[in-house]
């Protein structure tokens, strides 16, 4: 797999609202993410299945509007298929790492 | 950029994702419109009903009150019933998208959405919007608020029904001789404050003027809305529109012209309301006995030189102590039996 980030659908997002507001977006996604993240681990542990899927769901989103398409495809996962039989963690665990790596790489973008 | 023929337009967002609420504000605003953002369904709804915008760009997936939910309220709502409503939403499966139309929304966009698709629709929803807004403009010159009212909450059939109200004739006094005796331009000026006074008061007490004919008008007090005290009401208005004519009368006498009187005639009872003509044209209108009772009773103040005839139906509903006097039995043309005739003040 190649980055994060397809670099294409970011430049294009810039392009359509702006360089610095993109920086801006950027940054509220980084503090909201991890909340969803968040929400996604204590709605599993709850076994609310319905606040999983809608956390789920704002992940994926984001994601793709960012053009983190791989950590919306994980998030899609999550939305459609529910919560996995015998414990989501391995699940979040995944969706969490490719979360790092495409915050790590906005920051890059953002500062770049 | 915002349409320079129309001027920007109001906008709410409702999302409860930051990130979403925020780009989707942001590409708006550079089209030029103003925007304002809502983070869940129920406050969305609050914003709306305190009124003011064009469109609502919706999410669905949303705490609260979710987007169906929303759509649903809406349809119930009368005055935001023709809001457009775009869906934005990154929900899957057509059976959503199908849901939405169904609902009420007027397009459904996938999230993210695409800056120029969303301005595209956007144009096409305001402006199926402004020109919704030229036709409910339009009924309500040419027709009553009431009318207009009725039409939006039934629908437009070509069909009467019965119901209990008061219809109210009223015309102005020697009106050829006055035509006759002044310019063309003082005649229209004379009655266009003539029917200003006249809808103040008839609207005042409820009624609502279905016709103006030359020099006179119909009014008619309980429908298409039913109205309490029909009968009452029309009477109520006759006193205020003679008192006006009074007061106009001084005026006119002032300026060196000659006063103006009106006669009017008030009857009570069954009629049938609804609209006639065709499915292009057509006019709401009332029918029946009690109609042409009305017309009888404005025409007959000329002879019997009051300002006011009611019929007993009238009459009755007014109770013992109003000062109403018996002028006996006339017979009208066209009615079978003579009808009591009460002078009113």
């Amino acid at each position: 797999m190649t980055g994060p980030i397809d670099d294409a659908v970011f430049a294009e997002l810039q392009e359509t609202a702006g360089a610095d507001f993109v920086g801006e977006l950027v940054d509220t996604f980084l503090e909201e993410a991890p909340r969803m993240l968040e929400e996604l681990r204590v709605a599993a542990a709850g076994g609310r299945g319905d606040a999983f899927r809608r956390a789920a769901h704002s992940l994926k989103s984001n994601a793709n509007t960012f053009g983190a398409l791989g950590l919306g495809s994980l998030a899609r996962e999550l939305e459609l298929g529910g919560m996995p039989e015998g414990g989501a963690d391995a699940a979040i665990a995944a969706v969490a790492a490719e979360y790092a790596r495409v915050a790590a790489r906005l920051q890059e973008l953002r500062s770049g | 950029m915002a349409d320079a023929l129309h001027g920007p337009a109001r906008l709410l967002v409702a999302d409860d994702n930051k990130v979403n609420r925020l780009l989707l504000a942001r590409s708006l605003e550079l089209q030029g419109h103003s925007v304002a953002c809502a983070p869940d369904g129920k406050v969305a709804l609050e914003m709306l009903r305190r009124g003011g915008f064009d469109l609502l760009l919706l999410d669905m997936e949303m705490p609260e009150m979710d987007g169906f939910q929303v759509l649903e309220q809406l349809t119930a709502d009368r005055a935001l019933r023709d809001l457009p409503v775009i869906v934005t939403s990154s929900l899957e499966g057509l059976n959503h998208i199908v849901r939405c139309i169904e609902l009420g929304a007027e397009d459904y966009l996938h999230k993210p959405v695409n800056a120029v698709l969303l301005k595209a629709r956007i144009g096409a929803s305001l402006e199926k919007k402004r020109l919704r807004d030229q036709q409910k403009e339009l009924v309500r010159r040419f027709a009553t608020p009431e009318v207009a009212q009725d039409l939006q909450q039934s629908g437009f059939a070509l069909q009467g029904r019965r119901v209990e109200a008061t219809v109210l004739f009223c015309d102005i006094r020697d009106f050829t001789a006055l035509v006759e005796s002044q310019p063309p331009e003082e005649t229209i000026e004379l009655l266009n404050t003539f029917y200003t006074l006249m809808f103040d008061a008839i609207s005042g007490q409820g009624g609502v003027v279905n016709q103006m004919i030359g020099d006179g008008l119909m009014a008619i007090f309980g429908a298409p809305l039913p109205l309490d005290d029909h009968a009452a009401s029309a009477v109520a208005a006759a006193l205020d529109m003679v008192e006006m004519i009074e007061l106009f009368g001084v005026e006119r006498r002032d300026a060196g012209r000659s006063p103006i009187r009106i006669g009017v005639g008030i009857a009570s009872g069954e009629l049938i309301a609804g609209y006639t003509g065709t499915q292009q044209r057509a006019t709401y209108t009332c029918i029946g006995d009690t109609v042409n009772l009305a017309a009888r009773l404005e025409a007959h103040t000329k002879v019997a030189q009051r300002a006011i005839l009611v019929d007993p139906a009238t009459r009755a509903a007014l109770g013992a102590d109003a000062a109403a006097e018996s002028l006996g039995p006339v017979a009208f043309r066209g009615k079978s039996a003579a009808v009591e005739v009460f002078a009113l003040r």
